[in-house]
Parts: structure tokens; C-alpha cells; sequence
């Protein structure tokens, strides 16, 4: 008998999820697996439970008996006291657990000897990107406070000039653009507010640009980029400074969306009640971190606050507000887990041995994350990803690099030490010159030197493209040298002079010959090849 | 015609020559350019053969030399192949070196000539220094055209040593140097020039072999700094402005072009010069070059001409396959196929892209492609985001993204072509072997990375075929 993935009911007040859909059913059954829903699971996400059975899927009457059969149980928000007594010993679950903030509940599922796969413990890798139901629902969470943020806002987003008068568009300030953020950035210009936005980690400015926004830059010297592509707490002079861009900020636009959160830690409260008050009338704050106590002094958590005229919302289920999106994508990230696991040999779903065939393959760097418990031993925290998607620590990494291969610092063009060096060897050089030189010399050294100069200007206005063409014409050019020749040929002389004539002769006629081939094959090779360069 | 006639005459060639080169700053006058070089050099040429320098004993010899030379020069310039532009200019190079060296001996021998003290001195250290010169560019062009030629092999021949050898010559030439204007008479004088002579070519024979042939952009062009410098030098000897100002244009124009070559391959100069691209030290990083990860996705001639047909805007970028193959016909055909239906094709090219600056644009040129569609990589780095098709033809290590993200490798820092930013990229390649500095390129495992494997040529036939239905 295959294996039986189990979808119960959320139990959690407020939940609408659903951990699975009916078409994510077709695919786990083509993957091998038998499907098991409780009646009225997806209810709340308006999926009915004749949806799940034409998907293939048998709808249980009761909690208990998805638990009891299911080999696999597949949740959304980690399980009650209750519930993990319904897990049968030996079983798997796949849920979001926070295994930081949930000691307790890690110990009564080891005590079950049952396997976890936390939702919430998935690397950030690229590899994972598929699986991670953290950015999911957070992407739904962005688009989400946006609606929000429009419905309790009594103003257009878009601006219009309309007959009736001119409506000016909206300014909205996203805090922190993580996938949340970015979201609602995103999600903002569409609807044609000017969005800004800002963020402790330099290298997401471009991100916020590529979706419609502005950066708004703290004037301070760090990058918050922690591990894994979260950010990380900063100093307090970079908190000082950033305060500063923030209450500028909370004068001048009308809705403020945060969403900074660090991982682990309660979020940082990076709005003011002074900042609150000095917003206009009418005004909207999205509070997204609101789940970790918010970012705003003024939230409270859970509710719509309305405090110095100013709407905070603060609910902590923004992704439970469009439930069929979150739960068609949550399922798609436990189906795509599901496939990563039947890859890396961890679950066979058509073996006989329920139990048996389930062995998680702990070499692979997903699966190992993602495991919290694995047959009731405690495997969290896992060690660190080894490609952590922190790029902003390869460029710094790059500049002395090309130093050890021998090549030298190949940009730094000149250091003032070099060009000081440069000065004072050039001006010994000179005076040198200056020196030994008789005048006739001297004469013919400033025309040299000028005409470097002169060459120097006159070819770095070359177009790279006749580069070539610029190779053969001085190439014809410096057949000047002809003139060397011409004049030894028969030069006037003084009867008294005696020279060997034929050779002296015969050299000049050679080297009249040899650059004449090139006077005349490089004035003319060029002009062929200029011949060609033509306009469209 | 009087002296002064003619030193007038040669200013006038001066301005000339500076204006022949500065029209080379856009192709619209380029051609100009080049006419005011050919008047510059009438004119120089004739006021001598007019001057008082030349009696009329010598017309004859030199009408006859003037004869033999053009017509072999336009010969040469009428037959040769655009491919071969390299191999000509390297040729072109060593005539101009023997010519200065026969001209710096015919000097010395010349007893019409008669100076003392200081001026002494310096006339023969310019004679000295502009024969030496004058055979390193001979001894260097001649390795190098073979080179190009593929007479010789390509790879830098790399003698046990070889920088204690170069400096020892080097100590050679002073040395004989010193006994050179020491030497009591023209006769005493022969030997020490005669052997610093053949040391001269054996250390242009010596710096050239050493060079690889990814390098051979450089070594071209620095062989053209030589000739330049080789007839200021001449013009030192002989008291004559004109060949040391047109020295001076030839020369700086060659190293600033070596300079352009070498940052286009974040090379310093003298690492290209002591030779060896891809020798030990080198190969000893790539290993600590991180690996690529993921699978290369090929695609047939079909599918690349369904991706062709499907864009909106295309960049092509070749390399020197393209050349190799013979393939820029094909090309262009392609490319003005897909603007006569309105898609957007513009050619990308690297500066080290060929065997010398600016070959792949003359390539290209010869092929009618216009030269406004024609961009180099600063120009359009920042377009290839919008970019739905690039086709990388016969080029590695231009497109490497290695060069950019990855400090390990051999070629990080090196500025290259960001294919990868497009939506999709098609390469073009016979295998998976690594170009010329031996790095594996990451943009081959890339998810929008589509490998089309074979000859350049015959797939671009197919290409063009399956648009043409």
C-alpha cells in the first residue's frame, strides 16, 4: 500500500489556510502518494470537500482519523498539544514549527519519535527558493497591505486630473524590502502611488528600483546584511541616523507598510508615537512585523488601531485574508518539497513498509534544513547553509585577489605615492637630459615629446571600431622613414669626401623598396577596409 | 627646391598626418583621414626627392625602388583577406624595422657626415639605439606574423631562465654599446654594432615566442609602438623633425592601443610582455575556482531560429570562431533577415575580441554589416536586461561571468560582455573545451542558457534556412 499524506483541518482561531488544494492532490497522487482530507478542510479557503474527491483525494469525517492513517501529515501552522497526541509514533509532519520560539512543542514530537520537516526552517538557497513557503506567503502578506492599506486610505493611489479637480497620487514609504516589502512596493506602483522605500541592506537598492520604487538612502556607513539573506540588528549610530530619514519620511507621505523583521528577535520599533503624530490626518500605517510585537510603538497587535488620526493596522493574518492564493501556493511549496525528497531518496511514496520508506536523506543541504526532528532526535539548529546568499561579501573579496596572481591591482591606475614617484623620476630624467645634451639635441627632444603629446590626444579620440584601420594607416605612416632613405641615396657631397658608395646605396635602395610596400600596401589596404564601413 | 622649402613642406606633411589620424575618430571621416595621410606622405616624399639632399645621381634608383615596392604593396593590399589583416600589419611592422636598421647603418658608414665632441656622442648612441630598435621590430614582427600565420605554433615557447636571458642580453648591448662610442673609427665601430645587431633580433625572436597567442592583440600592437618609435629614432640620427614628430604620433598610437588591449583583459603590460597566459601560476588558481553547478541545456538550429523569430530585440556577439569559421556572411544575412521584420539586432563587440584592435569590427564591416548597429561593450553592457536573444558566436572567455562574480578566477576582474542579464543566451561552440585562458564558464549552466553545439558556420546555415521558411 503506498504511502497516505494526511490534511487536517487548521485548528489555529483565525486560520482560513488550507495545506493542500485539489490540484496539488493530482499531483501527489501522481507522484505515487494516496491523499487524505478532513472534511471541511478547506472551507474557510472555499474549497469544498467534493472539489478534493474529484481530485482524488478521500475526505475523513473527523481529525482523528486523518491523523491515525496518514503517514505523512501536511499542516499549515504548527500542532497543538491535542493534536500531537493524534500523531501516530513514527509518523512525519510537515508544517511551519518555529522551532526557536517552541522548545517545548520540539520536545513532546521528539518524544513521539516522529520525523519533522519544518516549513519555516527551509535554507535560503536557490536551489530551495521553490520550497520556501516563508517567501510565499510573505509575497501574499506585501500584496496584502497594500489592499489594506487602500481600503482604510481615503484617497485615490493613482494621482488624476480629473473635471472636477486634481487628485494628487499617493506617497507611500515601505520599511524593509524583503520579499514582503518588495511586494508591496510592487503591488503600490501599480496602483500609481510614488513609492519609496528603504532598507538596512545596500544590495537590495536596485530591487527596490526594478520594481517601481525609490530608494531612500539612511546616510550612515553599514550594511545590514546578516546571514542568509535576512538582515541583522545595526548600530546605534546607524539607528540615530535612520530614525532621522524616518520621521522626514512620516511627514511627507501618507502610508507607511513595515515589514523589518530579524530573525529570532522581536522587531525593531523603527516608527514612533512621535513620528505617528507628526503624520497627516488620515493616514494609514500597515504594520507587517506586527506577529513580533510590530514596528510601530502604536500597534496593537492583531487589530486596526486608529491613534492621532492615523489608521495602524496591525493584523497578524494578512496572508489568511486572501486564502485560496496563500493555500494554492503553500500546497505548492509542500509539493515541490515532496518532489525534493523523492529526488534525494528520502521518502519512496509506492513503498509497502509504510515507516520504513520514510529515511531522510540528511546529506542533502535542503532536506537537512528542513528536517527539526529526525525519528525523535533533535537535529535544529542545522549547520550554516554553505552558499549563503549574502553576494555583498564576494565583491569585497574580489579587490585583492587579482593581487596574488601576480598581476598587480589592475584599476588603481595611479596612487598619489606612484604619481609623486612618476614626477620626480620624470623631472631627474629631464634635468638629466638638460644636462648632457647639447642644444641642437634639446630642439629635437621638444619636438619629440610634443609629439607624443600630440599622438596621445589624437588616438584616444579613436572610435575602438577603426582600431585596424588606425593600425594599418600608421603603419603606412611610419614609412616616413623612407625620407631616411631618400636622402642617403645620393647626397651632395664635398669632393674631398670619399664614401663606399654601392653600399651605402644599396642599403638606402632596399630600404626605399621595403617601405614603399608599406606606404603604398598601407595608404591602400586602409582604404579598402574604410571602403566597407557603411551606414545602414 | 631650397632647404627651407622643404622644411615647410614636411610641416605641412606633420599637420597632415595628425589630421589623418584625428579623422579616424568616426568612420564618416575616416576616409578623409586616410586621403590626408596619402597627400601628407606625396608631399613629404616629394620635397625630398626635389630637396637639396638629393642629387640627381640617385633619381633613377629611386624611381626604380619606389616602382617595386608600390606595386608589391598594392598587391598585397589588393589581395588579402580581411581575416589576414593581422598577419599583414605584422609583415608591414618588420619592413619598417629593417628599414630603419638599414638606414641607421647606411648612416654610420656615411662619411658625409662629420660631427665632434657631445654631438659626436649623441649622433652615435641615436644611431646605435635606432638600430636596435630597428631590429627588435624586424626580429619581433617576423615571430609574430608567423605566429598569426600559424606557421609557428601559437603556444609561448618558454626557455629555462628566460628573464635572467633577457637581461643578460640587455647587459650585452650596454656593454657594446660603451665600446661602440668608444671605438676610434667607422671600422673599429663595426663590431660591436654588428653584435649588438644580431643580439637584437634574437631578443625580439626571444620576446615573441614567449608570448602566447590570446595575447597576440598586444604583441601587434606594441610591435606597432616599435615601428613608431623606430623612425623617431631614425629621426634623431638624420637631424630630421618630421620623421621623429611622425615617430611620435606611430609610437604613442601602438602603446595606447597595447593599453587598451591590456585593461580589456586585466592584464598589466608587463606580465604580457615576460609571456606565458595560461602558464603554471595561473593554472594553479583555477583550481581554486569556485565550480559551476547546474546541467547545459542545448538546443537545435530549429529552436534557435523559433527564439530568433520570436524576439523583439537581439544582440549578436562574435568572437574570433566567427572568423575562424568564415561565418560573418551568414551573420549578417541572419541579422538583416530579422530587421527587415522589425526586431531590434545590434553586434556587441569586446575589445580583444579577434587578433588585433578593432578586427571583428572590420570583419564585420567587410560582411556589410552597418557600422551603426555595430556597439562596443561600454555602449551596450546596459541594454542586454532588455535584451530577449543574445547569440554569442565562437567567444568564451568574453562572456564569462566568472570575470565578475567569482574572485577565485583566473579572469575575475577582466570587464566582459554581461550576456547572462538577457533573457536568453544561445553560445555557439563545437564542444564544451574552455577558451584561451582555460576557465570553465559558468554561463553555459545557467537556467537561460541554451548551448547550440557545431561548426559556427554550418549551424548558422541551418539557422538562416529554418527562418526563411
Amino acid at each position: 500500500m503506498p504511502l497516505i499524506i494526511g490534511v487536517p483541518r487548521e485548528t489555529f482561531s483565525g486560520e482560513t489556510r488550507v495545506a493542500t488544494v485539489p490540484e496539488v492532490v493530482q499531483k501527489l497522487r501522481k507522484q505515487g502518494y494516496q491523499v487524505v482530507v478532513e472534511t471541511g478542510a478547506g472551507a474557510l479557503a472555499h474549497i469544498g470537500d467534493d472539489e478534493y474527491r474529484e481530485a482524488g483525494a478521500e475526505v475523513l469525517a473527523t481529525a482523528a482519523e486523518v491523523w491515525t492513517k496518514a503517514d505523512i501529515v501536511f499542516k499549515l501552522r504548527a500542532p497543538n498539544a491535542d493534536e500531537v497526541k493524534l500523531l501516530k509514533d513514527g509518523g512525519t509532519l510537515v508544517s511551519y514549527i518555529w522551532p526557536a520560539q517552541n522548545p517545548q512543542l520540539m520536545e513532546q514530537l521528539a518524544a513521539k519519535k516522529v520525523t519533522v520537516l519544518a516549513m519555516d526552517s527551509v535554507p535560503r538557497i536557490s536551489r530551495a527558493q521553490k520550497m520556501d513557503a516563508l517567501s510565499s506567503q510573505a509575497n501574499i502578506a506585501g500584496y496584502r497591505a497594500v489592499i489594506e492599506a487602500a481600503n482604510a486610505f481615503g484617497r485615490f493611489f493613482t494621482g488624476q486630473i480629473t473635471a472636477a479637480g486634481k487628485v494628487p497620487p499617493a506617497k507611500v514609504f515601505v520599511i524593509g524590502a524583503g520579499v514582503a516589502g518588495l511586494a508591496a512596493i510592487g503591488t503600490a506602483a501599480n496602483l500609481g502611488a510614488i513609492v519609496r522605500a528603504n532598507d538596512t541592506r545596500q544590495e537590495v537598492a536596485d530591487q527596490i528600483v526594478s520594481m517601481g520604487g525609490e530608494f531612500v538612502a539612511v546616510n550612515y556607513e553599514e550594511d545590514g546584511a546578516g546571514t542568509g539573506g535576512y538582515a541583522k540588528v545595526m548600530s546605534e549610530g546607524f539607528q540615530q541616523a535612520q530614525r532621522e530619514v524616518f520621521a522626514q519620511q512620516a511627514k511627507e507621505v501618507d502610508i507607511i507598510i513595515t515589514t523589518a523583521l530579524i530573525p529570532g528577535k522581536p522587531a525593531p520599533k523603527l516608527i514612533t508615537a512621535e513620528m505617528v503624530k507628526s503624520m497627516k490626518a488620515g493616514s494609514v500605517i500597515v504594520d507587517l512585523a506586527a506577529e513580533q510585537g510590530g514596528n510601530c510603538e502604536l500597534t496593537v497587535p492583531g487589530e486596526v488601531a486608529v491613534r492621532h488620526g492615523v489608521t495602524i493596522v496591525g493584523y497578524k493574518d494578512l496572508p489568511c485574508r486572501l486564502a485560496k492564493t496563500a493555500s494554492t501556493l503553500y500546497a505548492t511549496n509542500l509539493f515541490r518539497l515532496s518532489e525534493d525528497l523523492i529526488k534525494t531518496r528520502s521518502v519512496d511514496p509506492a513503498a509497502e513498509t509504510g515507516a520504513a520508506a520514510i529515511q531522510m536523506n540528511m546529506e542533502d543541504a535542503v532536506v537537512r534544513g528542513t528536517t527539526v526532528i529526525n525519528q525523535g532526535a533533535i537535529t535544529w539548529p542545522p549547520p550554516p547553509p554553505q552558499l549563503s546568499a549574502a553576494p555583498a561579501a564576494a565583491p569585497k573579496a574580489a579587490v585583492p585577489v587579482p593581487a596574488a596572481h601576480g598581476h598587480g591591482p589592475s584599476t588603481k591606475v595611479s596612487s598619489p605615492t606612484r604619481a609623486a614617484f612618476m614626477f620626480v623620476a620624470a623631472a631627474l630624467l629631464f634635468a638629466l637630459i638638460g644636462y648632457g645634451a647639447p642644444t641642437d639635441f634639446l630642439g629635437h627632444f621638444t619636438v619629440f615629446v610634443l609629439g607624443c603629446f600630440i599622438g596621445y590626444m589624437v588616438v584616444w579620440n579613436v572610435t575602438p571600431a577603426l582600431h585596424t584601420p588606425l593600425m594599418s594607416v600608421t603603419n603606412a605612416i611610419s614609412s616616413i622613414i623612407i625620407i631616411g632613405a631618400l636622402v642617403q641615396v645620393a647626397p651632395p657631397l664635398d669632393a674631398a669626401v670619399t664614401r663606399p658608395e654601392m653600399l651605402i646605396k644599396g642599403m638606402a635602395v632596399v630600404a626605399i623598396a621595403l617601405t614603399a610596400i608599406n606606404m603604398f600596401g598601407g595608404f591602400a589596404v586602409t582604404r579598402r577596409m574604410l571602403g566597407m564601413f557603411r551606414k545602414d | 627646391m631650397s632647404a627651407n622649402l622643404a622644411t615647410v613642406s614636411y610641416i605641412g606633411a606633420t599637420i597632415l598626418f595628425i589630421l589623418s589620424l584625428g579623422g579616424l575618430s568616426h568612420p564618416e571621416t575616416s576616409r578623409r583621414g586616410n586621403l590626408y595621410g596619402m597627400i601628407g606622405m606625396a608631399i613629404a616624399v616629394i620635397a625630398t626627392f626635389l630637396g637639396p639632399r638629393v642629387t640627381s645621381g640617385g633619381y633613377a634608383w629611386i624611381v626604380i625602388a619606389l616602382l617595386v615596392g608600390a606595386s608589391v604593396g598594392l598587391y598585397a593590399a589588393k589581395k588579402v583577406k580581411m581575416t589576414e589583416m593581422p598577419e599583414l600589419v605584422a609583415m608591414m611592422h618588420s619592413f619598417v624595422g629593417l628599414a630603419a636598421a638599414l638606414v641607421g647603418f647606411a648612416s654610420y658608414v656615411d662619411p658625409s657626415v662629420q660631427l665632434d665632441g657631445a654631438s659626436k656622442t649623441i649622433h652615435e648612441i641615436e644611431v646605435y639605439v635606432g638600430i636596435l630598435i630597428g631590429a627588435v621590430t624586424f626580429s619581433g614582427s617576423l615571430i609574430a606574423f608567423g605566429k598569426l600565420n600559424g606557421k609557428i605554433s601559437g603556444k609561448p615557447v618558454m626557455l629555462p631562465g628566460r628573464h635572467w636571458l633577457n637581461l643578460a642580453l640587455l647587459v650585452i648591448v650596454i656593454v657594446f654599446g660603451y665600446g661602440f662610442i668608444q671605438a676610434e673609427n667607422t671600422n673599429a665601430g663595426m663590431i660591436p654594432l654588428i653584435v649588438m645587431t644580431v643580439v637584437a633580433l634574437a631578443f625580439g625572436v626571444h620576446m615573441v615566442m614567449a608570448i602566447g597567442g590570446a595575447d597576440m592583440p598586444v604583441v601587434v600592437s606594441m610591435l606597432n609602438s616599435y615601428s613608431g618609435w623606430a623612425a623617431s629614432a631614425t629621426g634623431f640620427m638624420l637631424n630630421n623633425d618630421l620623421l621623429i614628430v611622425t615617430g611620435a604620433l606611430v609610437g604613442s598610437s601602438g602603446a595606447i592601443l597595447s593599453y587598451i588591449m591590456c585593461r580589456a583583459m586585466n592584464r598589466q603590460f608587463l606580465s604580457v610582455i615576460a609571456g606565458g597566459f595560461g602558464a603554471a601560476p595561473v593554472k594553479a588558481a583555477a583550481g581554486d575556482a569556485a565550480q559551476p553547478e547546474g546541467e547545459v541545456t542545448p538546443i537545435s538550429a530549429a529552436e534557435t531560429a523559433e527564439l530568433l523569430r520570436e524576439a523583439k530585440s537581439v544582440v549578436i556577439v562574435p568572437g574570433y570562431g566567427m572568423a575562424v569559421a568564415q561565418a560573418q556572411h551568414t551573420v549578417n544575412d541572419i541579422a538583416s533577415r530579422l530587421r527587415a521584420k522589425g526586431c531590434n539586432v545590434r553586434f556587441a563587440i569586446h575589445p580583444v575580441a579577434g587578433r588585433m584592435p578593432g578586427h571583428m569590427n572590420v570583419l564585420l564591416a567587410e560582411a556589410k554589416v552597418p557600422y551603426d548597429i555595430v556597439l562596443e561593450m561600454d555602449e551596450i553592457n546596459e541594454d542586454f536586461p532588455e535584451t530577449d536573444v543574445v547569440m554569442v558566436i565562437g567567444a568564451n572567455d568574453i562572456v564569462n561571468p566568472a570575470a565578475e562574480d567569482d574572485p577565485g578566477s583566473p579572469i575575475a576582474g577582466m570587464p566582459v560582455l554581461q550576456v547572462w542579464k538577457a533573457h536568453t543566451s544561445i553560445v555557439m561552440k563545437r564542444s564544451m573545451a574552455s577558451g584561451y585562458a582555460g576557465v570553465d564558464n559558468p554561463l553555459f549552466y545557467k537556467d537561460n542558457n541554451r548551448m547550440l553545439f557545431g561548426d559556427a558556420k554550418k549551424m548558422l546555415d541551418e539557422v538562416l534556412a529554418a527562418l526563411e521558411i
